[in-house]
């Protein structure tokens, strides 16, 4: 049976990891490539990666960093930030991500996710969609870290993404983001509804149950995390025995059997 | 020991190198098929469509070079992923049939035209079953039923004759989840992602002795 993932989402900004709330106020959390170790030996389900402002800045991703990060990482990495086309995806998976995570080009080039799944396969292609709700109850996309309103409602994007051969939606409620209040459980399940291909929910994760809501209630087949993880005691490996304690399917570790 | 990374244009070759080296093995990643003389070892590695896949190793003269190696000087062969589709008679990916490898007789085709009605594709961590419990393979050594592999695919493979399924998956429907034929094998899960149960396995591929 297909396990739930737990992952943890690492946001990284010039030369370290920050977190912010409701994309915003960003508070450094050290840097990137001693947390990618301590996660890779606590063994992780699955790594994000995000360079925030390579968007914004336009700036190129980052491969030298990339090939660093993944030279420790033995579970799944996707990395994101700054993707604009093809000849990029290929460095970065040659870097060592396992997956790409696009976001803000989609919108200018939606044919970019097509041309990607076509040439690397869907598995290796995640978009990522931040969401605002609106005051009219409209779910609303965003580019270039939520700073950029983008005229199309989730479920439509969402739906138009998985067209274009998205292998994984990553879904952030940007209200949602770093407050630890939950994740906006109508929204994942807006999504969850309108694709076929498994979708992570972020955005908002405070405690365990919040993941158990986002999985059993939304029918999320991810829950990724961030400030959980760096500013509380709870880790990824309390998530999951907390998960399986309430029916999740969730991996366990390998143990080597005796005598081998 | 040399093991050979097929580098064709597809796939993360980083990880699988670095996982071998953890290892104790001398990982080359090689862009000729001469190269291949040298190695003791062979990974056919990929990310991406089996149609552009066979596309870059015909072109390039792999697809002789492989087959010398290993049907007629029996090198070990271990393709990973679509690395493991490829090994196929056939793959249907993009469609109309494009002739693989042929080294394990079976065709590759979608997870969906396979029966599955789950969310494709099927990412995650997935349980292995081995297909034969009173002789399980040489590759599964050390590793119990139930042990949690990464996978990432939509396209599975079929094989022909049950004696090639090494062990399947349970998504919905059993998934092919490493195949084998002599000294060829394949994973659909990445071991070089799988951390201590993938590195298990990929020693176990090392560890091979001739048979």
């Amino acid at each position: 049976m297909l396990k739930v993932r737990v992952i943890p989402t690492l946001l990284w900004k010039d030369f370290g990891l920050v977190k912010g709330v409701g994309f915003d106020s960003w508070r450094r959390v050290g840097p990137v490539l001693p947390a990618v170790k301590v996660y890779n030996t606590r063994d992780v389900d699955e790594l994000v990666l995000v360079d925030i402002m390579a968007s914004q800045e336009s700036n190129e991703p980052d491969c030298g960093s990339v090939l660093d990060f993944a030279e420790e990482c033995f579970v799944p990495l996707t990395v994101g930030g700054g993707i604009t086309n093809i000849v990029q995806i290929q460095r970065l998976l040659r870097s060592g991500a396992d997956k790409i995570c696009i976001n803000s080009a989609a919108y200018a080039d939606p044919g970019l996710i097509e041309s990607a799944a076509k040439r690397f396969g869907s598995q290796c292609v995640m978009v990522s969609i931040d969401v605002r709700r609106m005051a009219d109850g409209r779910y609303l996309c965003f580019s270039h870290s939520g700073t950029r309103e983008q005229a199309c409602t989730v479920e439509d994007w969402a739906r138009r993404m998985q067209d274009q051969g998205a292998g994984e939606i990553l879904v952030t409620s940007i209200e949602r983001d770093g407050t630890m209040q939950g994740y906006d459980l109508e929204l994942i399940e807006k999504v969850v509804n309108v694709v076929n291909v498994p979708v992570i929910a972020s955005g908002g994760a405070g405690n365990y149950e919040h993941m158990r809501q986002a999985i059993q209630s939304a029918g999320a087949s991810a829950v990724a995390a961030a400030s959980i993880f760096h500013f509380t005691e709870q880790t990824p490996a309390g998530a999951k025995k907390a998960l399986a304690a309430a029916g999740v399917p969730v991996r366990q570790n390998y143990c080597p059997p005796a005598g081998h | 020991m040399i093991v050979s990374i097929v580098d064709y244009g597809m796939g993360n070759l980083a990880s699988v190198q670095r996982a071998l080296l953890e290892l104790g093995a001398t990982p080359v990643v090689i862009d000729a098929p001469e190269q291949l003389r040298e190695s003791d070892r062979i990974i056919l590695p990929g990310v991406g469509s089996f149609g552009d896949a066979m596309d870059l190793l015909q072109g390039r003269g792999w697809v002789d070079a492989i087959h010398d190696q290993v049907l007629q000087h029996g090198k070990p062969l271990l393709g990973i992923c679509l690395g493991m589709q490829l090994l196929a008679q056939s793959g249907n990916e993009g469609g109309g049939d494009t002739p693989g490898l042929g080294l394990i007789p079976g065709e590759v085709i979608h997870l969906s035209e396979l029966g599955c009605t789950l969310r494709v594709p099927h990412v995650g961590w997935n349980a292995i079953t081995s297909a034969s419990q009173l002789q399980p393979s040489p590759l599964l050594a050390g590793i119990p039923d139930g042990t949690d592999f990464y996978f990432v695919h939509s396209y599975a493979f079929r094989t022909q004759q049950s004696l090639h399924l090494l062990a399947s998956t349970d998504y919905g429907i059993p998934v092919a989840a490493a195949v084998g034929s002599g000294l060829v094998f394949g994973a659909q899960f990445h071991p070089e992602k799988s951390s201590r149960a993938g590195f298990r396995l990929l020693k176990n591929f090392l560890e091979l002795t001739s048979c």
